[in-house]
């Protein structure tokens, strides 16, 4: 009985990915162009900034974060316009300085600023569900020079879970691609 | 010696060619170093003087707090407001703190969209302080209301009463405006916060900062797949703000616009308020980035260039503050309406004439100075001139504000002035926003670190011919 505690709670290490360094920026930007050819798919490239043409390199379609932003202004603007009418027209219909129940140019103002709060929160939601964040664990987190990311390191990481992964085959391509510090990532 | 020469003659022909950019970040950038200095703010631990600064400022903060307890007990009778003079300090703190808040958001977004890279050293800090001002601002109106146990009448929040705000009102188009600035500010400021955030956490040395950096910076990776949403988030947000940056101190001018007081009721008011508002905030972010250049070491990344493209946005935007002043003098002889006449002609030589030519003073011949290009370039007379301007500012809108003391009927004219306790509402409001100042100078990254990389030549994938 006790041995199976003892087992149940040992940590299991599992293996969460490869991680590869490279020198610079436009390294970084020929490996994710070879990785992508290669037929990886579950593959990101980290840097310290954004780096121009990257979307291209590792083959990713445009972002859904616009289309996701304007549905969201849409929804609010509306919803703001029509909170107003059916205030000022319906539930409590005051006259005002001689104005209509529904003095329109008047509801401009509160429309406008709704609509860029829409946008707003729709394009920061958004963004955060599409990178899956907050997401405080993270299997690269268990790598020790990962964390020269955010610093002055550029990255290449691919995941254990695709469908191309081998141990052996995959740290060999990075290499071959001209990656250093090539590392397999385990973690509990 | 041969060097410097050269140096110096080059950077002489910059001086004189203001198309050719100066580097946007002096000394040698690296990618590291940008790290190093910037974080090195944020991690040192804290300082005597740090602490005593804090001190002062918090005591002022506590000012602040005791005064707006007395009002909550006492009523808005403790200050020196009165019939026909209802707005007074008040309403002049809120919108010279939410002027203030113009610079942030107009460095951060219209700047970004224009693709003005010089904007990456001083956004964070700015928007910082346009956040910080915008708590100010948002605090005056709030207890101005006199009753403030009933203050969320002000949103149309379903209530026992069965009744909604008028919105039909200015004053209720004010409190969405401003707080929905507010709140986008403040999106706007932490999105940008989220990979230097994560920079912070790479660093951190010990397990509890580590955690609460963790929590902060959401388990940023850097990887291109994060970059691609967030990159395009960033620009909506920037996108967004950009019509905010000159909706809402239109939306304030209204408070006055739409009014039918002689002085107010002007069609000049919303882009001469927007033109006032970008001016004051730029003279607070140039107070504000002097004294952290300074304390923090931050000469390379708040470059003598920064500082001078602020001076050119405030000689500009000085210009046309005094173009409104003299145009609506202007209009109201030329509308040859008497109470309009009479209410110019009164602000220049009638008892508050002194309050007007302060404002003349600081606004429109303090800026002048900044036509010369070895003065705009000189700390000290851009500081001094930046202290002008914030007072200037905080004159025009007492200017405008009690032109109420002179109604449409003479009996009730009366000389408005303010007590003890508006002095000090006002002088406390500065110990909140210095206090928050110091907090964030502590604790968050000063610059955006992600954005200064992205702007040295070595983050383009194509630097050194390697691609």
């Amino acid at each position: 009985m006790s041995t199976e505690t003892v087992t149940a709670a040992a940590p299991a290490i599992q293996t969460y990915g490869i991680l590869a360094a490279f020198k610079n920026a436009g390294d970084l930007l020929h490996a994710a162009e070879k990785v992508r050819d290669a037929g990886y798919a579950k593959f990101d490239a980290h840097s310290p900034f954004p780096i121009h043409g990257m979307d291209q390199a590792m083959g990713l379609r445009r972002s859904i974060v616009g289309y996701c932003a304007g549905i969201s202004a849409f929804l609010l603007g509306s919803f703001g316009f029509w909170l107003q009418w059916w205030t000022s027209s319906v539930d409590y219909p005051l006259i005002i300085a001689g104005k209509p129940f529904n003095s329109y140019p008047a509801y401009v103002v509160v429309t406008f600023g709704l609509t860029v709060l829409g946008a707003a929160l729709g394009a920061l939601l958004s963004m955060l569900i599409l990178n899956r964040l907050p997401q405080p664990f993270h299997g690269l987190f268990y790598s020790k020079q990962f964390e020269k990311f955010s610093d002055d390191g550029f990255f290449i990481s691919i995941e254990a879970g695709d469908a191309k992964f081998s141990e052996t085959e995959t740290v060999r391509f990075l290499e071959s691609i001209g990656g250093t510090n090539v590392e397999v990532v385990r973690g509990e | 010696m041969k060097t410097l020469r050269r140096r110096a003659d080059a950077s002489a022909a910059t001086a004189t060619m203001p198309w050719v950019d100066a580097p946007l970040v002096s000394g040698t950038p690296s990618f590291g170093s940008i790290t190093e200095d910037i974080s090195r703010v944020a991690e040192r631990p804290t300082t005597i003087t740090w602490l005593a600064s804090l001190g002062l400022v918090g005591s002022f903060a506590l000012v602040l707090l005791i005064s707006i307890g007395w009002l909550f007990y006492e009523g808005t009778g403790i200050w020196g407001i009165n019939v026909p003079t209802a707005w007074g300090w008040a309403i002049v703190n809120f919108v010279w703190w939410v002027g203030i808040g113009h610079a942030g958001t107009l460095i951060s977004a219209i700047l970004f969209l224009f693709r003005q890279k010089w904007r990456t050293a001083i956004n964070r800090f700015a928007e910082a302080m346009t956040i910080f001002a915008v708590i100010c601002a948002l605090i005056f109106p709030g207890i101005h209301v006199g009753r403030v146990w009933v203050v969320y009448w002000m949103f149309p929040l379903p209530n026992q009463m069965l009744m909604w705000p008028n919105f039909r009102s200015p004053l209720l188009w004010d409190v969405f405006a401003v707080s929905i600035y507010f709140t986008v500010s403040l999106l706007f400021w932490y999105t940008g916060l989220i990979p230097d955030l994560a920079t912070l956490r790479d660093r951190a040395t010990g397990k509890i900062r580590r955690a609460i950096l963790g929590i902060l910076s959401m388990g940023w990776r850097g990887g291109n797949r994060q970059w691609q949403h967030y990159e395009l988030a960033y620009l909506i947000l920037a996108g967004v703000s950009t019509p905010l940056v000159l909706s809402v101190h239109s939306v304030v001018s209204t408070d006055f616009a739409v009014s039918m007081i002689p002085g107010w009721h002007t069609t000049i008011f919303p882009p001469y308020f927007v033109a006032g508002a970008i001016f004051s905030g730029f003279a607070m972010v140039l107070t504000l980035a002097i004294i952290v250049r300074k304390l923090f070491h931050l000469e390379d990344y708040f470059t003598i260039n920064h500082l001078e493209k602020m001076n050119i946005i405030m000689l500009v935007t000085g210009m046309m503050v005094g173009y409104a002043y003299s145009c609506e003098f202007f209009i109201a002889w030329y509308s040859g309406n008497v109470y309009e006449t009479f209410a110019f002609v009164n602000r220049a030589t009638g008892q508050y004439a002194w309050a007007y030519w302060t404002m003349v003073l600081c606004n429109v011949i303090s800026p002048q100075v900044f036509w010369f290009k070895n003065l705009r370039r000189n700390i000290v007379v851009m500081f001094i001139a930046s202290i002008f301007i914030n007072i200037g500012m905080w004159f025009e809108r007492f200017v405008i504000v009690i032109t109420l003391s002179q109604d449409f009927l003479p009996s009730s004219w009366d000389y408005y002035s303010p007590t003890l306790w508006d002095i000090l509402t006002y002088v406390g409001s500065f110990g909140l926003f210095f206090s928050l100042f110091l907090l964030f100078c502590k604790f968050v990254p000063v610059v955006a670190m992600a954005e200064v990389k992205g702007v040295l030549p070595e983050a383009d994938p194509h630097h050194g011919g390697s691609h």
